[in-house]
């Protein structure tokens, strides 16, 4: 079962509001002990994550929890818009694969590579939800 | 009426002092081994001290009262003490737990006759006394865990030493068993190493290394390419015969990897990109 | 709108980034470069990243696309002072900088800019030797 022990949440509409994102990631983070590499693993995800979202919905919501199961403690962070919605999630998931012309294509499989925990659902016409997991090792 | 308990306390000190010793001393969890029976009524005199001082019925039912500052201090120090000295937590906690029976021993036998107040006290010293066993058990673990993540840190730094062999070369001899969170380290460890010393040739030598699977090979690609990034050349040297045939039957690509049979090799190879010589001195020239 | 300072070093362009980009700023620092590039007739583009803590994909891209724009009008760009973790996630998000060159600080950077000219071509950008 996971506990939330701590958790914030922003509204995502600007590129300001993706800095002022990862600021209290990293932060938080810090406090949960995680170290540099993860942190910045981490922070890099959610900036490809927060970056699709704006790209695609326009805007959004993120979650970012300090959480524990067990004795493992970690950062939870939820992602979630109204936008269009991704057809083939499969398809998404492959490096490479977008469908915006100045994208390399890296945001959701790269975001995966770099958290230890990834889910998504996504519905078209409804939105989509991106969940990532980083624990401290 | 206020001073009843305090002065109870001072007046029948020594004997709660005794009778917890006793009590103490007579217990299974007793370990003499670990502990001398001075040290043991020291501790136990302090701890007796620092209650009977400052116990009263303002601040019984506030065991957050500053009153018990002393108090808390000690248990704390007696319990990461205890700690380190491999008492199990059980012992630790016993310790103070037994205080308890012993100060309700004794106000049993001075309140025999009066057996509201004798209740009410009973009530009210088991839960300052139970909350005080939960901080020290709250202590033994945090010293337990002071000592875990040293010696994790020490470990990881042991067995990833990283020498600077040459001006601008670092290596990183392997030894043991590669597992992802090691390999982190690592990496993680070389390239802080890259960045401190400004090094731009790296060696990461595995010799000591029993074999090599599929991810671990992946781990050493990638600690290449990090290299790589950084503006940092990266050989990995002391591939033993072995480790050669199991990277081909894998079928792992290492052809954009320099790689050597041994740290000497890697260290030649390193002196030519920087465009170095070494050679032995010429007598004629010594002599002139 | 903020700018990010362009210094001229010699033959070199010399650009520190000690803020976070935000895209705008990204995008504008692409168009300031390119255009430096061109006006100063540069041979190399120097960007200092060691007070970055995150490139994404997005500050990758205009990274390689930086130093693709500066390779067509005939200057190299080597990437500064990456950090161990930043290198690190580069590598795990699939993103190894091809075409980029590297190096540790802005002394290494320059060597290697140095090494990649021909010693006759560094002064005179404009003249051309014929043998």
């Amino acid at each position: 079962m996971i506990i939330i022990s701590s958790s914030e949440t922003a509204s995502i509409r600007t590129e300001q509001d993706v800095a002022r994102l990862l600021h209290r990631i990293k932060a938080v983070a810090a406090d949960t002990g995680l170290g540099t590499v993860s942190q910045t693993k981490l922070m890099t995800a959610a900036s490809e994550l927060a970056r699709n979202m704006l790209f695609y919905a326009n805007e959004g919501v993120s979650y970012l929890e300090q959480i524990s199961q067990g004795t493992k403690v970690g950062i939870r962070l939820t992602f979630i818009d109204h936008g269009p919605g991704i057809p083939d999630v499969d398809l998404a998931m492959q490096d490479g694969y977008t469908t915006n012309p100045q994208s390399l294509g890296l945001g959701l499989p790269g975001a995966r590579r770099l958290v230890n925990e990834f889910a998504i659902i996504s519905t078209v016409g409804k939105g989509t939800t991106v969940t990532v997991i980083t624990w401290k090792l | 009426m206020e001073h009843y308990l305090s002065d109870l306390l001072r007046r029948q000190k020594k004997r709660l002092l005794e009778q917890w010793i006793q009590n103490q001393l007579a217990s299974s969890d007793l370990r003499d081994d670990l502990m001398s029976s001075d040290e043991l009524r020291a501790q136990s005199e302090e701890v007796i001290d620092a209650l009977t001082d400052v116990l009263s019925e303002k601040n019984i039912t506030n065991p957050q009262s500053t009153d018990f500052q002393n108090l808390s201090d000690l248990l704390a120090g007696i319990s990461i003490s205890r700690a380190r000295q491999g008492f199990t937590p059980r012992e630790t906690g016993m310790f103070v737990l037994s205080l308890k029976d012993t100060l309700l021993d004794v106000l049993q036998s001075e309140l025999a006759d009066d057996p509201v107040r004798l209740h009410d006290l009973t009530m009210k010293i088991s839960k300052l006394i139970d909350n005080f066993s939960v901080s020290t058990f709250e202590t033994y673990i945090k010293g337990r865990e002071d000592i875990i993540s040293r010696q994790t840190s020490e470990i990881t730094d042991i067995s990833t030493p990283v020498i600077q062999v040459w001006d601008g070369i670092v290596a990183m001899p392997l030894i043991g068993t590669l597992d992802s969170a090691r390999t982190q380290v690592v990496m993680e460890n070389l390239l802080q190493a890259i960045v401190e010393t400004g090094s731009s040739i790296a060696i990461l030598d595995i010799s000591g290394v029993p074999t090599v699977d599929t991810r671990v090979a992946q781990h050493l690609i990638k600690t290449v390419s990090a290299t790589r990034l950084m503006g940092a050349e990266c050989i990995i040297s002391g591939i033993r015969p072995e480790i050669a045939q199991i990277v081909i039957h894998l079928g792992i690509d290492l052809s954009n990897i320099v790689t050597k049979a041994s740290l000497a090799k890697a260290l030649q190879h390193a002196f030519g990109m920087l465009r170095l010589v070494v050679r032995k001195q010429d007598r004629d020239l010594r002599s002139a | 709108m903020e700018k990010i300072p362009i210094l001229r070093m010699g033959p070199f362009l010399l650009v520190t980034i000690q803020v976070d980009l935000y895209d705008r700023l990204a995008l504008n620092l692409e168009a300031d470069l390119i255009e430096t590039v061109h006006k100063t007739g540069a041979r190399g583009v120097l960007i200092d990243i060691s007070a970055v803590s995150i490139v994404d994909s997005f500050m990758g891209r205009i990274l390689g696309n930086i130093a693709g724009m500066s390779r067509i009008l005939d200057a190299q760009t080597v990437v500064v002072g990456m950090q161990p973790a930043v290198a690190i996630t580069l590598i795990e998000l699939g993103l190894p900088l091809k075409g980029i060159h590297t190096a540790l600080n802005v002394e290494k950077g320059i060597e290697k800019l140095r090494a990649t000219i021909p010693p006759d071509d560094e002064e005179t950008d404009d003249d051309y030797y014929f043998q």
